[in-house]
């Protein structure tokens, strides 16, 4: 095979880099802004990483990732039987709460889980070349939002089958989804990173995360804790679940649920920005 | 017009995870007198200090040093995957690091999805990423391995689809470490021929190398590293002999 030296060779864009070891705080915040936009114009490159994570877990398999939804529909179909028995709670209002919140969980701990690896498991690409490691964050939350997609199936059939509809308010449920997205990409900057200096971090959050799902209204109903209940305020998870479960159950979301989903999520999403400024430049020599 | 300026550039490699006392201890070994400490006490081992030079276009420039010199954390400092602890280093052009054989290739995706991936990285049009394919599969010599995964490939296989990859888009500064000239010698008349074509392409070439050939044949000026520091920076007949003198000393 002989390569004619005209071959029509794609010539890349010029660029401009600029790095230096100034620790200022202004010149930190300018590379990390930089690198969130940067990863934001390479979206088609997150988009498609994520999509061929998918693709290769379930590679060879015939059902693919629909073993997902088929896996969560007995899991719901088996825990619903038996806690409604155990919770004396009628079936039909319990079993849609059931499907909708352990889907929902599912994708959030599940996400939680993957974010600790977000940069670990690209780090022949980060010694490689220099990628902008908001692309990495959105691959995990590409790859655990096509999981969701999957197990949507499970919560439609349970709904059709207990003839609940939530009406139009459920739209609600879309700029909730939207916090969850930012939430999702600050997760995974913030554990990746973490996760990356610290090899400890993913047992502690494994285990956080089981505790969290106890203690959080997943399995049981807020309204059968009673009076007991005040302390559900603290559960960030619990303002998180409302914002996306309230409305797509049927019922209009209080705007103090959506105050603490918006404050808790604030709150995160400040600290890992300060945490991505400060270390960004670091992350590298911690593969 | 692509330029690059190094200024002062140091690089230090933190020793997080070395925690077992053996493994400290070959560090040790390894890194001869150049294990420090920085501001918080944190062991850490000095890779570059005081790297100072500047390239504009039509440079060549050939790094040379023993192993552990530090040829290929500069290649990485420049390419922008390690960040300084001190200096600044400044690239003007596209760029293009050839730092090893599997640059940043997923193992478990075939040969065709690996493409897509580099020709996204990079920017480029659907249209665009089709001649990628096309061009690569046909340098590769591929066939229907393109569509399997490329842990299934042979050694030869990869070096060459990682090569056609790397060699397929021309950037102004091309960056490229010593294993580029590794190989077998059907494949590396080959090759020459197009990287030739990608180094008269490019602007700016930093090759790293052990084998003094390829620094003679390729470049117009050496710098010579040794325990990260410049030890002469000029010609590269008169850095090749000062080398070689040293070499023979020891």
């Amino acid at each position: 095979m002989d390569q004619s030296p005209d071959r029509a060779i794609p010539l890349l864009p010029s660029a401009r880099m600029d790095i230096s070891a100034d620790m200022s705080a202004t010149h930190r915040l300018r590379q990390a802004v930089a690198d969130v936009v940067d990863g934001a114009v390479l979206w088609r490159l997150g988009l498609t990483l994520g999509w061929l994570d998918v693709k290769l877990r379930y590679r060879g398999s015939i059902l693919g990732p629909f073993w997902l939804t088929i896996s969560t529909a007995v899991w719901i179909a088996s825990v619903g039987a038996l806690y409604s028995v155990l919770f004396h709670q009628k079936i039909s209002p319990y079993m849609p709460f059931l499907a909708l919140s352990l889907v929902l969980w599912t994708a959030m701990s599940g996400l939680v889980g993957d974010a600790c690896n977000t940069f670990l498991q690209s780090e022949a690409t980060i010694r490689s070349m220099r990628m902008p490691y908001f692309v990495h964050a959105v691959r995990v939350v590409v790859r655990t939002v096509i999981g969701l997609a999957h197990n949507v199936p499970v919560v439609l059939v349970v709904f059709a089958l207990f003839h609940k509809w939530p009406g139009v308010g459920a739209l609600w449920c879309l700029p909730a989804f939207a916090l969850w997205t930012v939430d999702a990409v600050a997760a995974c900057i913030a554990l990746g990173t973490l996760c990356a200096r610290f090899r400890d971090i993913p047992p502690i959050v494994g285990s956080i995360m089981q505790i969290a799902f106890f203690i959080t209204p997943i399995m049981w109903q807020p309204e059968q804790l009673g009076p007991h209940g005040w302390w559900l305020k603290l559960n960030p998870f619990n303002a998180l679940l409302d914002v996306v479960r309230v409305p797509l159950l049927g019922a209009p979301v209080s705007l103090h649920t959506w105050m603490a989903a918006l404050l808790y999520s604030g709150v995160f999403c400040l600290m890992t920005s300060l945490l991505f400024v400060r270390v960004r430049g670091r992350l590298a020599f911690w593969m | 017009m692509a330029r690059i300026v190094a200024d002062c550039l140091s690089v230090d490699f933190p020793l997080y995870h070395g925690s077992s006392r053996s493994l400290k201890k070959t560090v040790f070994a390894a890194a001869a007198g150049r294990l420090g400490e920085d501001g918080n006490h944190r062991t850490v081992v000095q890779a570059l200090r005081d790297i100072s030079f500047s390239l504009r276009s039509g440079d060549r420039l050939g790094l040379i040093g023993t192993n552990g010199a530090g040829k290929t954390t500069l290649l990485r400092t420049l390419a922008g995957i390690y960040e300084p602890v001190a200096g600044r280093v400044t690239v003007d052009g596209s760029l293009n690091a050839l730092l090893d054989t599997q640059l940043g290739m997923n193992p478990e995706l075939t040969g065709r999805e690996n493409i897509l991936l580099r020709g996204l990285y990079n920017g480029l049009t659907r249209v665009q990423i089709r001649q990628l394919e096309e061009d690569v599969a046909a340098f590769a010599e591929l066939g229907e391995f393109l569509e399997l995964p490329v842990r299934f490939y042979s050694s030869g296989m990869l070096v060459r689809l990682g090569f056609a990859l790397a060699t397929a888009i021309n950037p102004q500064v091309l960056l490229m470490d010593e294993w580029f000239m590794a190989g077998d010698a059907r494949f590396l008349s080959k090759a020459m021929a197009r990287l030739e074509n990608v180094v008269r392409g490019a602007e700016i070439l930093v090759l790293s190398s052990h084998q003094n050939q390829a620094i003679t044949q390729w470049c117009t000026r050496a710098i010579w590293l040794d325990h990260g520091r410049i030890m002469a920076d000029g010609k590269v007949a008169e850095v090749m002999s000062a080398y070689m003198d040293r070499a023979e000393a020891a």
